[in-house]
């Protein structure tokens, strides 16, 4: 395989099915395993960012998500998709990182910020090119933080179970399993976390509406 | 008219399919659950502006490149997931109770042959009561403290649970087992309050761990409302006069479960 030239890999790695680059893995061929890799890696960032708050950690959560995955994969070996398997096993992961980060921040004293990649960087390279006005530009990122910081104040099963929800669009019984919970124990988690959500924001929404900083379609 | 509760809506957004075309009649013929869902659409709305940063074309590559080296030449074989330390440590507590369980039954078999398979029954049953009571008992301590928490100096404005986390953490995984023992022992009053108690230690478990009045506030309101500090109570009792009564007939014992389904 790693005599075949690259082209022709490319085009073998994007027409093989996730169960047959499975079973390749499992019958010892190490690297089909990087067809799931490469297929999967995106999505799987995307879940991990929204879970974690910040790139790096969400780069971690990434690779250790596909480690364990080459490690339990002779578990998985029944299952149906592996991109909802994997999917699991970030969130998971991202769970517990989440959490010790919150532990070893709490032992420093130091709070845990979602914001932390912005924090450096100058808030105008944030913002849209077309952005009317500086007022509107100052408000808007204020509005961004303050979604930040509602999203942090969340706990951690609650972002999960949004984040799934809502822009994961995974279904009730999918988030349960990653909450290791019952669907009733999930959907109610799925509510909290927006009825909090609703709590923090829509007043400053409706401020900012008035204002005439965001639209309202209402 | 009857409004839609602002759980129903939210289930509704997020395209739950049960009662959408009733909520959906609603909808058209309600401007005050119409406003409502249209405030939650602009909260979400405004959440969907935060972006992903976009790691790059070739970020699957980069992925592959840094764990390839770190992957061990062929997956673990299937029962390495039995070997993980929190399923170890649970298991290894109710192999226990089993294994006391099944001595304890051997002994008194020894010492009483005239006994029956169902003296031999009630005695496995009385251990497993008394290790559900001990578990019960521990959340119940646990689930106190928590209640009275405070902050460790008055000039802080968090208090920190760290300590009822991680021992909800620990209490969950037990506390799985025992439920599924209860249900299949046909004992669906207690499988029930445990499956309660199960909820509140995931929502413990899963709060962040330092925690504002106002969410530690609304974190004892949760275990309020499911009364479950009461429920345990109830259930340690009863299981305490069963672990304490000399010897209970089988159908007492039928009744008592039955009597506690009402709990």
């Amino acid at each position: 395989m790693n005599r075949m030239p690259q082209s022709v890999e490319s085009v073998k790695l994007a027409n093989e099915s996730d169960a047959m680059a499975i079973e390749r893995t499992l019958a010892g061929d190490r690297d089909a395993f990087r067809v799931l890799v490469e297929r999967h890696s995106h999505s799987v960032f995307r879940l991990a960012y929204r879970l974690t708050g910040n790139q790096h950690d969400a780069e971690e959560v990434v690779q250790e998500a596909f480690l364990r995955a080459y490690q339990k994969l002779s578990q998985f070996a029944a299952r149906a998709n592996f991109g909802t398997w994997v999917y699991r096993i970030a969130a998971n992961y991202a769970i517990d990182l989440t959490r010790r980060k919150r532990r070893e921040d709490a032992r420093r004293e130091t709070p845990v910020m979602s914001t932390e990649d912005n924090a450096e960087r100058d808030p105008l390279d944030l913002l849209p090119d077309a952005a009317p006005s500086p007022e509107r530009l100052t408000q808007s990122l204020e509005l961004k933080r303050q979604m930040e910081l509602a999203l942090a104040a969340l706990s951690q099963a609650e972002r999960t179970a949004f984040v799934m929800r809502h822009w994961e669009g995974c279904g009730i019984e999918e988030i349960a399993a990653v909450l290791n919970s019952n669907s009733g124990a999930a959907k109610n988690t799925v509510f909290r976390a927006v009825q909090k959500l609703r709590q923090t924001l829509q007043p400053i929404l409706e401020n900012k509406a008035q204002a005439g900083v965001i639209g309202t379609e209402s | 008219m009857k409004h839609f509760t602002e759980e129903e809506l939210i289930a509704y957004r997020g395209g739950e399919v049960s009662q959408r075309a009733v909520i959906a009649k609603h909808l058209s013929n309600c401007a005050e659950c119409r406003s409502e869902l249209a405030r939650i659409e602009t909260v979400l709305a405004a959440l969907d502006t935060l972006q992903v940063p976009d790691p790059g074309e070739d970020y699957g590559r980069r992925v592959w490149q840094q764990i390839a080296p770190r992957l061990p030449e062929r997956p673990g074989p299937w029962w390495q997931a039995w070997f993980e330390p929190r399923r170890l440590a649970a298991i290894g507590t109710v192999a226990a109770v089993i294994l006391v369980a099944f001595i304890a039954g051997r002994i008194t078999k020894r010492f009483n042959p005239g006994n029956t398979a169902e003296n031999r029954e009630q005695v496995r049953e009385r251990i497993l009561v008394v290790a559900i009571g001990e578990h019960l008992g521990r959340s119940e301590m646990m689930l106190v403290e928590l209640s009275n928490a405070e902050p460790n100096n008055p000039r802080q404005k968090q208090v920190n649970i760290s300590s009822e986390q991680r021992r909800a953490e620990d209490l969950l995984e037990e506390n799985r087992l025992y439920r599924q023992t209860a249900l299949q022992e046909g004992d669906a009053g207690l499988a029930s309050v445990l499956d309660d108690l199960e909820r509140v230690l995931l929502d413990v478990a899963h709060s962040p761990q330092e925690v504002t009045p106002a969410q530690l506030e609304a974190i004892r309101q949760r275990i309020e409302s499911r009364g479950i500090l009461f429920k345990v109570r109830v259930v340690s009792k009863e299981l305490q006069q069963r672990e304490q009564a000399p010897q209970a007939p089988p159908a007492q014992n039928d009744s008592q479960k039955k009597e506690r389904n009402k709990v």
